[in-house]
């Protein structure tokens, strides 16, 4: 047995799921899983990532039994799912997969409603619930009444996540949710996704083979390894610092030493003041404000626009020291990283920035200062200093 | 034959072209509701399971047969077992080989409809509980309904026109002036006859057309209000300088993706 290293998120709503020793083997004799014993604690993201023909959808589909273990056990908290009629059991298990698989012949409305309509809940009743899902993944609810043919893979997505949740399901199964949407609206998915499943607490199962996305999303992250073997179940944190073996540390990838800094909270940065114009101030303004040839434009609200060249060798060449200064001169290069930031936020807010200097704005997005790739440096090494110096304190 | 169109007396006398409409729908419906009663079932059982598919082909063969030696082989074969009855002996092997003709396309379209059903589709629709019973009714069949109405319309004008040999064996229908008018040489009153068969041919498959367009959802017919898919968006985009640091949450959509244009049938 391996015993769960995450413990439950507190207030979590979710079940227990637990495999026990469950195998999947076809009759020409492939394995797809072998012998998998799991724990997904009750409110917690438990991500199962590996690679193709690792067995991560199989699993997760043994759950809600649209496959069949073929040795084993799979348990909701005290229930075993093989005696649960599988209709029954799936009523109660939310299920949300790659391409929404919504059904074209439904409106929104009518797709988001489907399992209370099939649980034979009030009508009315499911369709309030219905459009208050909506606005909670971010649908306005003028979409009600549109077809899945009228919306763009994002916003199906949307409405699949909301129809898994329609019956307020204790279990949420993934499979790959986010993966056919464009990088831009799939880091949007996920920050929402995230932020839902902090009020909700469900327990979710998260299929990906994107390793990103797991260490993104999980609580914990179970690698699987072609066959359908364990590889390594771990807080993404610690799947970054301490690979069990060469099988995972090659999957997580090379720059874990960069992406772990993504788990570490950059404190309180040491911002320096920066010199800022208004978007429509005169460009001779820009040219007496920039520092090092670059400056930062803002809006009224104090807002970070972009950056601006301000040097007399410009490109796109410099306007008249009159002419006010126009968002398509704006480079758009620089992330931002908030005040609490992780450092990699803030390494790559840095590192972006055509300037060299990273912006940090507060919560509502106002400018609070800029930081230098060398001061977050700074911050990892005096952090990796205080972490050593803490664990030897322990040893001693 | 424009001429003979055009005699009142033609339309409204017994058994003049009122009655013989009548019957020819009479002998038209009843063999497509068999047919369909028939067919449809099957079909979308044979779609769901995906097995039996062998049955589509034995029907499309039936379609090779000839339609008036296969009418007059079955009324040899039932006319001695059926007695009395008024036009029974006609009607029955009228019947059949006009419900032999309407299953093919009836079948074929419902099978291919809830075939070309998305896997994911069906999919999800099991998944989160229905029975298979409610994936066919709930999912299958509304998918289906295109193919489903494009055979049973192809099946409509076959009937229509096949209908005319009722009259070979003495029944009615349109069939009856285009017989008669070939045997007494009256030849206006037999393209006359033909004529009108394809008039109410035509006939059938707008009222058919119309009860698709009713019937069809728009999310699979695709018949939208214009201008309403192009304003799909995702909201604002983060990531560059606007985007991540929070208080963007209310720019303009900036991704206009295109939903993929809906298959129709």
């Amino acid at each position: 047995m391996v015993s769960a290293p995450v413990s439950g998120r507190k207030g979590g709503r979710g079940l227990v799921i637990r495999f026990e020793s469950v195998s999947k083997k076809y009759p020409d004799g492939t394995v797809a899983v072998d012998r998998l014993d799991l724990v997904a604690p009750s409110g917690a993201i438990t991500v199962l990532v590996g690679p193709s023909g690792c067995g991560k959808t199989t699993s997760l589909r043994m759950i809600n039994r649209m496959i069949e273990p073929t040795d084993g056990r799979i348990w909701l908290d005290d229930r075993d799912t093989a005696t649960v009629p599988t209709h029954q059991l799936r009523r109660g298990i939310g299920y949300v997969i790659q391409h929404a698989g919504l059904f074209p012949h439904r409106t929104v409305l009518d797709n988001i409603t489907t399992v209370p309509e099939l649980l034979g809940h009030d009508r009315k009743r499911a369709r309030r619930r219905a459009l208050e899902l909506m606005e909670r993944v971010g649908l306005p609810p003028h979409f009600a009444k549109r077809y899945p043919a009228q919306l763009s893979g994002g916003q199906q997505q949307r409405v699949g996540v909301a129809r898994a949740l329609a019956a307020d399901p204790p279990v949420m199964l993934m499979d790959e949710p986010f993966s056919a949407v464009d990088p831009v609206v799939r880091a949007q998915l996920q920050n929402e996704f995230l932020n839902l499943q902090g009020e909700l607490g469900k327990t979710i199962v998260f299929v990906t083979h994107d390793i990103d996305e797991a260490i993104k999303l999980g609580d914990q992250v179970a690698v699987l390894q072609v066959g359908g073997r364990l590889a390594q179940l771990a807080p993404p944190a610690e799947l970054l610092s301490e690979p069990a073996d060469t099988f995972v540390a090659g999957f997580v990838g090379r720059d874990r030493g960069y992406r772990a800094l993504g788990f570490a909270g950059a404190g309180r940065l040491p911002v320096r003041q920066e010199q800022v114009i208004a978007l429509g101030a005169a460009s001779g303004e820009a040219r007496d404000a920039a520092e090092g040839g670059w400056v930062l434009v803002t809006d009224a609200a104090q807002r970070p626009q972009g950056w601006l060249r301000a040097e007399a060798d410009a490109d796109p060449p410099p306007s008249t020291p009159a002419e006010p200064v126009t968002e398509a001169q704006l480079n758009l290069g620089g992330t931002l990283a908030s005040e609490n930031a992780t450092l990699r936020e803030a390494l790559d807010a840095a590192l972006s920035s055509p300037s060299g200097r990273g912006v940090i704005v507060d919560d509502s997005g106002r400018l609070l200062g800029t930081v230098t790739a060398s001061e977050v440096l700074a911050r990892i090494e005096q952090q990796r200093a205080a972490g050593e110096r803490s664990t030897q304190g322990g040893e001693s | 034959m424009i001429q003979w169109l055009n005699d009142p007396g033609n339309w409204t006398a017994p058994g003049g072209i009122l009655d013989q409409l009548r019957a020819h729908l009479q002998y038209s419906i009843i063999a497509l509701v068999i047919a369909v009663a028939l067919a449809l079932p099957v079909g979308l059982l044979i779609g769901h399971t995906g097995r039996g598919r062998w049955l589509v082909t034995v029907a499309n063969a039936m379609r090779a047969l000839p339609v008036v030696g296969l009418l007059i082989l079955l009324y040899v074969m039932l006319a001695p077992h059926i007695h009395g009855k008024g036009d029974t002996v006609y009607l029955l092997p009228t019947e059949i080989v006009l419900v032999l003709l309407a299953i093919p396309p009836i079948l074929a379209g419902t099978v291919s409809g809830v075939e070309n059903v998305a896997p994911d589709v069906r999919d999800a629709a099991a998944a989160m509980g229905m029975r298979g019973s409610q994936v066919v009714r709930r999912v299958e069949l509304p998918n289906a309904l295109p193919l489903v109405f494009s055979g049973l319309r192809s099946a409509t004008l076959q009937v229509i026109a096949t209908a005319t040999v009722a009259a070979y064996l003495g029944l009615g229908g349109l069939g009856r002036f285009v017989y008669d008018g070939q045997a007494s040489q009256n030849y206006a009153e037999r393209n006359a006859g033909a004529v009108l068969v394809a008039l109410l041919a035509v006939a059938a498959d707008l009222v058919l057309a119309l009860a698709q367009r009713y019937t069809v959802s728009r999310g699979v017919s695709g018949r939208f209000p214009r201008g309403r898919t192009s304003e799909a968006a995702d909201g604002p985009g983060g990531g560059d300088l606007r985007g991540e640091g929070g208080g963007a949450a209310d720019g303009p959509p900036v991704t206009a993706e295109t939903p993929p244009s809906p298959h129709t049938a």
